[in-house]
């Protein structure tokens, strides 16, 4: 029994955070309340959908720290076409913003796929790159909530069948990732290339162009991200979501991704999403010392990997048994 | 490229002098900035014309480098030095490279201050800080209780745990809040200057409290996003989001209720103080500490032992004003 739990990351995860929610209830009782939960999903809407980007790049290897960057800086390019050119529909502005996500995703995955050179030094070097874009851009400067149209601020908020848009749209890009990623040549090719890159050349997949539609996947959420985070803080600056990547990441090591690349799935990654936001979430409201809330997010990923590192020896040393026995 | 930029400067400077021509027996007053097209000084320099026209026999040269370089700022106060100007007033780029060229002006006879960004003690006769702790500590928690005739819960908002700044205007708040009566300090929280942490910590104490009248955020980026947040949680009216911020960033937020009021220096009052004290120094007032120097309509400047003083409490925007001084920083 106890075997099988450790076996189901997603279910030892599921445990996790039932777990968590009962210490949360137990210090703050209204936080259990549906009204609150759902705020806290809402909430981690952008995260999840980061975390589904980071998980297809992390399957085939690779590693996407530009992520929080790319986010600001279609998020900044979103604000100021929304300030500078008042006529541009909303809805235009977000596809502008996935399209440009989708751009400066394409650029790590050609520098990767062609130049060979190793993802974190492309993906440092373009998170920088992007900063200083946005600097460039907006000479420095803010666009504030009322330099914003209503609709660009209020499209997220919206409520829909009882939800906030921003909800459904994280809740899509879910079931939509579960689809391409159990369903499609595609999905299983990022499995492949991660598994083993050697096999995945011998069954005729490319591994560099794999790799470079993983980098578009996450740039493009990241873009789409980016539109949301600066309608929903209603501001746009230089620095927003400043280390934000590694929150993505740690979101994806807790869900149970492995970094050595080919293991994950979606409902992992989704659920490592949801830790992290309920932890954040829940700090505020349970009289933790700021000092300490950084030192219990560590702890938890520094956990979670270790689980994680447990759960794949053990894989390896009994298949080694296994041929031990034939032999 | 060097050359072209002190000719555009001398320019810019001799052009400035030519007009002077027809009344030389102004006094001349230069206002250096940071650099030139930045809202926040050319609202300075309205002020310092304000104290001008005020004043009457002064002329006011509004110059800077175009961008924010102390090389840039030297080469400026060189060209006022040829040009003999009477006392420059200096917003630096940095604290220990402009000494030298000032140094230089003092020994010809140029009065030297600084003010919003000083220089060390050796380059300026005095320096003029926009405000001071203890009066910004009393600011923000004066900005809640003023909206709360009947008392209550309020929470702050701050920066980072360890921001100086911050922990320093808590502190000072701190020590003034028994003479605000039945106002209750509930919790102070850190967004980390992180819009979305900062979001959150709102989150949480609108959770936590349910009778919160009041978050003070002592921060630019905690004021917008606590405002944010309290907007999204339909509290506005039951919770007024208050603290230190800039016009151009509150404005939505002050417009739609969020926020009554917030407090920041005003860059104009700022520019006439500094224009009113240099002209206290050429008329022959002595900057030393303990000396009081008068500054017109802001009353007069006390100096402490490093020759620096404090202008004036944080100025509070609302909705009357805050539309205007968003066009200009």
């Amino acid at each position: 029994m106890l075997t099988m739990f450790l076996r189901s990351r997603e279910l030892l995860l599921l445990v996790a955070i039932a777990a968590l929610l009962v210490v949360v209830t137990w210090r703050f009782p209204g936080f259990i309340t549906l009204a609150n939960l759902a705020n806290v999903y809402n909430d981690t809407s952008i995260l999840i959908i980061l975390a589904l980007g980071q998980m297809v790049v992390i399957l085939t290897r690779c590693i996407d720290l530009s992520m929080a960057a790319n986010l600001a800086l279609c998020g900044m390019v979103a604000a100021m076409l929304n300030f500078y050119v008042p006529g541009l529909p909303v809805l235009l502005l977000v596809l502008i913003a996935v399209v440009l996500g989708t751009a400066l995703g394409a650029i790590n995955g050609l520098l990767v796929w062609k130049l060979d050179i190793p993802p974190i030094v492309v993906t440092l070097g373009t998170m920088t790159i992007f900063r200083g874009t946005i600097f460039l851009l907006s000479g420095g400067a803010w666009i504030n909530a009322h330099q914003m149209s209503d609709l660009f601020k209020s499209l997220p908020r919206g409520i829909v069948a009882g939800m906030p848009v921003l909800s459904w749209l994280s809740l899509a890009v879910i079931i939509a990732m579960l689809v391409v990623m159990r369903r499609t040549p595609t999905g299983r090719a990022f499995y492949a290339v991660g598994g083993n890159p050697h096999a995945a050349v011998y069954t005729g997949l490319d591994v560099g162009y794999t790799r470079f539609k993983a980098y578009c996947l996450s740039g493009g959420f990241a873009g789409l991200a980016g539109y949301l985070w600066v309608s929903r803080y209603a501001v746009a600056y230089v620095d927003i979501a400043a280390g934000f990547e590694l929150d993505v990441v740690a979101a994806c090591v807790i869900g149970g991704i492995s970094i050595a690349g080919g293991v994950g799935t979606v409902p992992g990654a989704v659920l490592g999403a949801l830790f992290l936001g309920i932890i954040k979430n829940a700090l505020p409201v349970v009289n933790i010392s700021p000092f300490a809330q950084m030192a219990i997010s560590g702890t938890v990923i520094i956990i979670a990997v270790a689980v994680n590192a447990r759960a794949e020896r053990r894989k390896g040393r009994v298949i080694l048994k296994r041929a031990e026995h034939v032999a | 490229m060097k050359i072209l930029k002190t000719l555009l400067v001398t320019a810019a400077i001799s052009t400035a002098l030519m007009a002077n021509m027809a009344h030389a027996e102004n006094k001349k007053i230069a206002l250096v900035v940071k650099a030139l097209g930045i809202g926040f000084f050319e609202a300075a320099n309205k002020g310092a014309q304000e104290a001008a026209k005020e004043l009457g026999d002064v002329e006011i040269i509004y110059t800077g480098p175009t961008t924010t370089t102390a090389e840039g700022q030297i080469e400026v106060i060189n060209a006022l030095i040829a040009q003999k100007v009477d006392a420059i007033a200096v917003s630096a780029n940095d604290t220990d490279a402009l000494v030298p060229a000032l140094k230089k002006a003092q020994d010809r006879g140029i009065k030297v201050i600084s003010w919003d960004s000083g220089v060390a003690k050796d380059g300026r006769a005095l320096h003029l800080n926009p405000s001071s702790s203890p009066l910004i500590g009393n600011m923000i928690i004066k900005l809640a209780a003023d909206n709360l005739p009947e008392g209550g819960d309020v929470a702050v908002l701050s920066a980072t745990a360890t921001s100086t700044n911050q922990n320093v205007w808590i502190e000072e708040m701190t020590k003034v809040l028994p003479n605000y009566k039945g106002i209750n300090v509930v919790a102070t929280v850190y967004g980390d200057d992180l819009a979305d942490k900062s979001y959150r910590e709102t989150q949480g104490l609108i959770q936590k409290y349910p009778n919160l009248k009041a978050i003070i955020a002592p921060t630019s980026v905690g004021i917008v996003a606590a405002a944010q947040a309290v907007t999204d949680a339909g509290k506005i009216g039951q919770i007024n989001v208050t603290g230190l911020g800039l016009p151009s960033e509150m404005a939505a937020h002050v417009k739609s209720g969020a926020s009554k009021s917030f407090a920041i220096w005003n860059p104009i009052d700022l520019g006439y103080s500094a224009a009113m004290l240099s002209y206290d120094l050429i008329n022959g007032a002595e900057a030393k500490p303990g000396a009081e120097l008068k500054m017109g309509r802001m009353g007069t400047l006390k100096l402490d032992d490093n020759n620096e003083g404090a202008m004036a409490d944080p100025f509070i925007y609302d909705a009357s004003n805050v539309e205007e001084f968003a066009k200009i920083f």
